[in-house]
Order: structure tokens, then sequence, then C-alpha cells
């Protein structure tokens, strides 16, 4: 084929470009569709919970994966400030995932637990108040807004439909496990199981 | 965690799909190429516009010669490193590997320094001026956070300096505080109280630490102290430490120290909160985050505190650290 043909067809040029990129994805992405170990959750696994989920969409809501990351890389320096480092089994039910790009805070894949209740809530309503040198900006308001947990279960249901196995009961007790609580204890009990299920040893 | 291997299926389509491509790139070059005319007369490629031609040259050479070196560094590389496939590289390099090589050689660079330090009881270690420089270091990283740079606390986060010791502040004390964590939890009181039993209460507890307080409510409140606080508290309310209960963490209140006042409130708005709603004061363990990697044996609690360094090093020297912040 001439490079004339291909240079004054631009549908064909356009298919071919398409053509020559997908090499990439098709060796490097597709395979991985049908591995082990990208496809089947850690042992002991769970979704999150109706609350914990509720939180989850508050952390999106929030920006908080701008700052900061949920991947522990395979480093020194990283398993030994943030804990074992992460496995694609840990992220099976997070849709989307959490993994953000960017780490103007720290790393938070491994959070779930490090700190008391108390701690998350006093460090989100003013984070100057335990670390004076932080820089995160205050989320005050989350005290201040109740959930009603009217799409709740919905949300639980799309979830479902995904691959995430939650159960009907999940389900029909999700509004009332939501309702009342703040925006703020979602948010905790969201960050509160992060990262809980692998064990900590190397 | 170990990698698995994939299926022979797409194992081998990886392989095609790498090496297809490296195959194609190369023949692309090659099939497109210009050759140096011999005579230095150049074609044109025939495009014209406005009576302005386009010369078909060769490609630079530098140009080709690069392009050749990165085609050979690829396939150099998928013959060192995992990329074909199953194939494992001839250099059988890993990620997890090359993690575990760094934490063996951080091991054997840190670990008899740790371990040096271990073997010091934590008073003598208090007053190495160079170990609790390290320790600072562990201190700022892992205990800072709640317990504040200086180690003076903050709202809900006890003071480190002050020698008042919600659990005691014996060097064993410590060691058990930061290894395995605290709970301090004080239950609501106002069903049982009621709303003037706290208030009452409140100045009763205002008393205690010389405040100022209505003598006649504070007397009230005094027989109900007696009946539930001083359980935990003690008869005097000079806290559970001091009556040698080191896992309660019942505040002493003669003291007029107040973990949960904040920063211009009232005192009596803090005590009656806090006898109203009660108070839950959790610290998490702290072994795995500082001594991170080690699994404590069942018996860990009841070992000796030479043994106890041993396993834990860096909890030791934290340890030494809060202890020597009240020398």
């Amino acid at each position: 084929m001439k490079h004339e043909v291909i240079e004054k067809n631009v549908g064909l040029m356009a298919v071919l470009i398409l053509v020559v990129i997908s090499f990439g994805g098709l060796a490097e992405i597709v395979p991985l569709f049908f591995q082990e170990e990208t496809t089947q959750p850690v042992e002991g696994l769970e979704p999150v919970n109706a609350l914990e989920l509720e939180g989850r969409d508050i952390y999106i809501r929030e920006g908080c994966y701008l700052c900061h990351s949920q991947m522990i890389r395979p480093f020194r320096a990283e398993t030994e400030r943030y804990g074992h480092y992460s496995v694609a089994g840990e992220f099976i039910y997070d849709h989307p995932f959490q993994w953000g790009s960017k780490r103007t805070g720290p790393d938070l894949a491994r959070v779930g637990g490090r700190y008391s209740d108390d701690w998350h809530y006093a460090h989100m309503y003013n984070p100057r108040d335990v670390v004076p040198e932080s820089i995160m900006p205050s989320y005050p308001w989350l005290n201040y807004a109740t959930l009603d947990g009217r799409h709740t279960a919905t949300k639980m249901q799309r979830l479902r439909m995904l691959g995430v196995p939650y159960t009907d009961e999940d389900i029909a007790g999700a509004a009332d496990m939501v309702r009342g609580k703040t925006e703020m204890d979602a948010l905790v009990a969201y960050l509160q199981q992060l990262g809980t299920v692998l064990k900590d040893t190397r | 965690m170990t990698s698995q291997a994939m299926s022979g299926f797409w194992s081998l389509w990886i392989i095609v799909l790498t090496l297809g491509t490296i195959v194609f790139c190369w023949w692309l070059l090659y099939a497109n190429r210009e050759k140096e005319s011999v005579t230095g007369d150049v074609q044109t490629t025939g495009h014209v516009a406005d009576g302005i031609e386009e010369y078909d040259n060769p490609l630079p050479r530098w140009w080709f010669i690069m392009f050749v070196v990165t085609l050979v560094f690829g396939i150099v590389y998928l013959i060192l490193y995992p990329g074909l496939g199953n194939f494992k590289g001839v250099l059988g390099w890993t990620q997890q590997g090359q993690w575990e090589r760094e934490m063996d050689h951080a091991e054997e660079f840190y670990a008899p320094i740790f371990q040096q330090y271990a073997q010091f009881d934590i008073p003598t270690l208090a007053r190495d001026p160079e170990a609790m420089q390290v320790a600072d270091r562990l201190y700022q990283n892992n205990c800072a956070v709640c317990h504040g740079s200086s180690a003076r606390g903050g709202y809900g986060f006890p003071n480190l300096t002050d020698n008042n010791w919600l659990y005691g502040g014996d060097p064993e004390v410590i060691r058990t505080s930061i290894y395995a964590g605290r709970n301090g939890l004080m239950t609501p009181w106002v069903d049982m109280l009621g709303d003037q039993g706290v208030d009452q209460m409140v100045h009763y507890v205002m008393r205690l630490s010389s405040q100022s307080h209505d003598a006649a409510k504070a007397d009230a409140a005094a027989p109900m102290f007696q009946a539930i606080c001083a359980a935990c508290h003690g008869a005097e309310g000079q806290g559970s430490a001091a009556m040698g209960l080191n896992d309660i963490g019942a505040p002493d209140l003669t003291r007029n120290i107040w973990m949960y006042l904040q920063p211009g409130q009232d005192l009596y708005d803090s005590i009656d909160f806090t006898i109203r709603h009660g108070r839950n004061g959790l610290m998490p363990a702290q072994a795995r985050y500082l001594d991170y990697g080690v699994e404590l044996p069942a018996n860990f609690s009841s070992m000796s505190p030479e043994e106890k360094a041993r396993i834990l090093p860096k909890v030791h020297l934290v340890t030494a650290y809060i202890y020597s912040l009240n020398q």
C-alpha cells in the first residue's frame, strides 16, 4: 500500500491509527481481565456498608482524591510509612477506585484504624486543631449536613449490577443505617475501614 | 503475595502482540526508507502547492539510527526483564523482589543500631542524647499527629510532658500504652444523675481542683461521687493511675489539668458535657506502625522488659523518649 493512499484517505488513516494505538492496551490491559490476581477479591474483603458507601461518595464529592492517593507502591519508603503495599484484589469492589494520582497529603490506602474516630472528627473539622503545620482545608459543614439515605439503596443496587455482592438485607437496611447520620459520621466510617483487610506483616 | 502465571493463551497473546509490533515497526522503517541517491539529485514527492514542491529526502541518518536503537533497546529489555507473557526475563527481576531486597538492606543496616539501643533499660536510654534524637524522629513521624510536635497534646489528646498520667508513668506502663494502645471509656451519666445532679456534680469536680464553685451544690453531690465516680476516679478524685490501676485511664481530677477543655471554653461547660455524654478516648496500638512487619508472640505481654525491647526495638526507643519528657 502506498503511503499516499493513507495520507489522502482520512477515514482509513483514522482506522489505522486506532488499530496501532490499541495494541498497547490489547497487550497490557486486556489480559488482566482474565487473571485471578486482578479479578478476585483478597481473602476477607467485604463490600463497604451503606454508611461507608455514603462516606465514599462524600470523599469523592469533596475531591479528597485530588490530594490523597489510595495506592501504596512496593517501595520501602512507602511501606515503612503506610504499611503493606496495595494489591489489586483489595479494590475489586471499588467502582470507581480511588487510587488518585497526586499526593499533596499522605496516602490513605491503610489509614483505617490508624487514628481514633475522635481524631478524624477533630481533624476534618479543622486540621490545624490537631496538626498545627497542616495545609489541609477544613470541612466543618460535614458536621451539620444530615443524610436522609434516600438514594443509598439505589446506589447499592447499581453497584450490585457491577458485581459487588450486596445481599438483599444489606440493601433493605441501607436507608435505616444512614438516616440521621451526619456526613462527617459517614466519611469517618469510610476512612476507618480503608485498607484493613490485608494483614500488615511483611 | 506472589504473582501467578497467566494462562498459555494470554501469555502467547502478549508475546505475539509485542514481538509483532516490533517486527512491524522494523518493516515500516525499512520498507519506506528512501536511499541517498548516488548522483545527488533529489526526487520530489509530486506534491505541488502554489508552485512550491516537496522534496522526498531520505530520513536523517541520526534519526534513522535512533529508531533502530530504540528497537534494539526494546528487544534487549524484553530479554532481561519480564514482559513477554510468562517469560520471567533472564535477570529474574520482580517488583516484589526489589522491595524485599530494599527491606533486607535496610534491616541489615538499621537493625543493629536499634538492637544496640534495645540493650539499655529505659531510664538509661532516656539520658542518651543520640538515642533521643533518633527517638524524636520516630515520635514526629508516628505520634505527633495526635500528641503534637511538642508532645503537649491538644483537645482530647493527652499532654505527654506534664507528669500527669492517665495510665501511669512507669516505663513498662508507657511501653504497654504505646505498643497495645489504650481505650479510656467514660459512660454518659445524665440519665442517672438528672440535670440537677449533673449541675451539682460539675461543682463537686471543680472543687476537687480548688476552682471557684458553689459549695452547697458540691456538698450535695458528694455522696453520689463516692457512690459512682470514686470507683474509677478514686475517693479523693486522684485518678485510677494513683490508685495503682493501670488499665482504666480515669484522670486525676485534683490537678486542674483538663484534656477536654477547648481553647476559650468555659471549664463548667466542658465538665458538664463530659458528665452528660461521657468520653471515649482511643489510642490505636502502635506496635504495627512503629515496628513494621513484626508479628507479636502470643505471650508478649508476659515477657520480660528485655525481651520486649528486643522484639519491638522502636517501641522501646519511643517509650524512653516519652519517659524522658517527664524527667
